[in-house]
């Protein structure tokens, strides 16, 4: 499934919810299911730095595709950072670099990617994309 | 409860009318910035519709009214914090600034290699970073009390810490984490049995405890504006007399100036030697309110019901488990920081900020401190005197949902 169409599927998912506790609880519900970061880059050097809430994002290249695994100490953010995986990952790194991220305004996150130093859901989408570039040039200069 | 007139109070402070999210608003991150009572935002738009001009220089009238309103608000900071003269009062953006001013100042004229600055654990990074940074430059060493698990500054090391070497004391009132009011009159007198000044940091106490600087005795006092009433980007250094005479200017330019030659400057005498350029006049203003404002109230009044709420607040969390409160202080101001169980406080903070609840989550620029308690953050709720006990137990019901959901 392209971005798009995942990002799609997110939103009609969340248009589901009456109510914010109901979209909290499926975040919570989300965090559980995270493809979860294996413990060696669980470091500082995997760290996203601008979250309140430690957040540990690591990326695997296979076969032309990005695959991230991530963790938190919080359980909203590790639903946000599924909900960003869910989206992203298993993709290659120019789709996940023209990827535009309208879901999070669509079901109503939004207040979790101003640019304060308590959000932090605008550093995990950079670091992911960073990531997609990083892989880019590594396979451009590769060939 | 107390015969506080807490309704009436709220009748002065528009922005707790509204609602969040479909609730009442309940506003709990007072040790960031208070709000501000019509009295201030009144005083300020006032300025601009009647008094807006340019202070010192003018000899015209609105000149004339405006400056006599700035340096009459000198007048008024002075009683407030009972300092000795108004040349004592500095008008800045806020404590940081002033802290900065002394760090910059002081370091520059009485700070070599080997010398020591003493700070605490448990201060606000404003309180922390400008000292360390001064000694890195000035290749001296900063070091620091340390405090016990309860939140009080363990006395007992700090008397061990401070040698010959020490130069300067910096020390936070109270506590913006922890609520623990620190024994700054002991320290004070501890350090000046060795002629080493003290700055204290006031930021978290003026609009709680007051400041009595003929009491107190410290060298420099530090508070911001804004979280005391007053509008943001106003700020108060204090310092005695013969230290602010002897340090040098902090920043050029402006009133801060005598006579500028080609080949060299004078500057002015105090307190406009440390306030470079054009000042914050509508600031200023609206300290001069918020002072009034607090002084009709009545500081003894505001520190009982303070402390009504903080007991409260302390006592219902008690009673609720599973509750870690960090900083359990004989002495507090009104402001609690806990866990609770093993939620993170920002999965905490999200959710009591959708019921309508403001509070703050995280490490509230004090790094080394949410490190020496080995926590990731807390979840912060810090009361002023426009605060109810009915929105304590909204807080406690948050509370409680926030168990259920991450439970």
């Amino acid at each position: 499934m392209k971005i798009s169409e995942l990002q799609e599927q997110v939103v009609s998912e969340f248009s589901l919810f009456n109510d914010w506790m109901d979209k909290y609880n499926y975040l919570i519900e989300m965090g559980k299911s995270i493809p979860v970061i294996e413990d060696v880059y669980k470091t500082d050097q995997y760290v996203i730095t601008g979250c309140q809430s430690k957040v540990w994002l690591h990326a695997d290249y296979k076969d032309g595709k990005i695959i991230f695994t991530a963790d938190s100490d919080a359980v909203i953010t590790k639903g946000i950072v599924n909900l960003l995986i869910r989206v992203l990952s298993r993709h290659s790194p120019d789709e996940i670099l023209d990827a535009d991220m309208n879901f999070i305004e669509k079901i109503g996150l939004r207040e979790h990617l101003s640019p304060t130093r308590s959000n932090g859901l605008s550093s995990m989408i950079k670091q992911m994309k960073l990531y997609a570039l990083a892989f880019k040039t590594k396979s451009v200069s590769g060939n | 409860m107390s015969r506080f007139p807490v309704d009436k109070i709220r009748e002065d402070f528009p922005i707790l009318w509204q609602t969040a999210y479909n609730r009442p608003l309940i506003y709990l991150d007072n040790a960031a910035s208070t709000q501000k009572p019509v009295q201030v935002i009144r005083t300020v738009s006032g300025y601009y519709e009647t008094d807006n001009c340019n202070i010192h220089r003018g000899v015209h009238f609105l000149s004339q009214r405006a400056t006599e309103a700035y340096e009459g608000t000198r007048k008024v900071v002075q009683r407030f914090i009972n300092a000795a003269s108004s040349n004592e009062v500095i008008f800045t953006k806020g404590t940081t600034e002033s802290i900065n001013l002394v760090a910059s100042s002081f370091g520059k004229k009485y700070i070599s290699k080997g010398d020591e600055v003493l700070i605490s654990i448990m201060e606000h990074h404003s309180n922390f970073v400008p000292w360390q940074q001064m000694c890195i430059e000035k290749d001296a060493k900063i070091r620091y009390i340390p405090i016990h698990q309860n939140g009080e500054l363990d006395m007992a090391a700090f008397r061990e810490v401070v040698n010959e070497k020490t130069k300067l004391i910096a020390i936070t009132h109270v506590s913006n984490v922890l609520g623990t009011i620190n024994p700054v009159k002991e320290i004070i007198r501890y350090a000046h049995s060795f002629n080493i000044p003290v700055l204290v940091d006031g930021a978290q106490s003026v609009s709680h405890l007051g400041a009595d600087m003929h009491d107190l005795d410290c060298d420099f006092f530090c508070f911001s504006g804004h979280k005391m009433y007053a509008p943001m980007g106003i700020g108060v250094l204090y310092g005695k007399e013969k230290f602010l005479e002897d340090l040098p200017p902090y920043q050029s330019g402006g009133e801060m100036i005598k006579e500028v030659y080609t080949d060299h400057t004078t500057f002015n005498d105090l307190p406009f030697k440390f306030e470079a350029g054009t000042p914050n006049v509508e600031g200023v203003y609206g300290l001069r309110a918020a002072i009034l404002y607090l002084q009709d109230l009545g500081m003894n009044n505001i520190r009982d019901y303070e402390q009504e709420l903080l007991h409260y607040a302390t006592d219902k969390l008690s009673a609720m488990g599973d509750i870690r409160i960090i900083g359990t202080a004989k002495e507090k101001t009104s402001l609690i920081s806990f866990l609770i169980g093993n939620i993170h406080p920002y999965d905490a903070g999200v959710i009591i900020d959708k019921m309508g609840i403001a509070v703050r989550t995280g490490h509230h620029c004090a790094m080394p401190l949410i490190d020496w308690y080995g926590i990731p953050a807390t979840v912060r709720a810090s009361f002023a005197f426009y605060n109810t006990v009915e929105e304590i137990d909204s807080l406690m019901e948050a509370i409680i949902t926030v168990k259920q959901m991450f439970g």
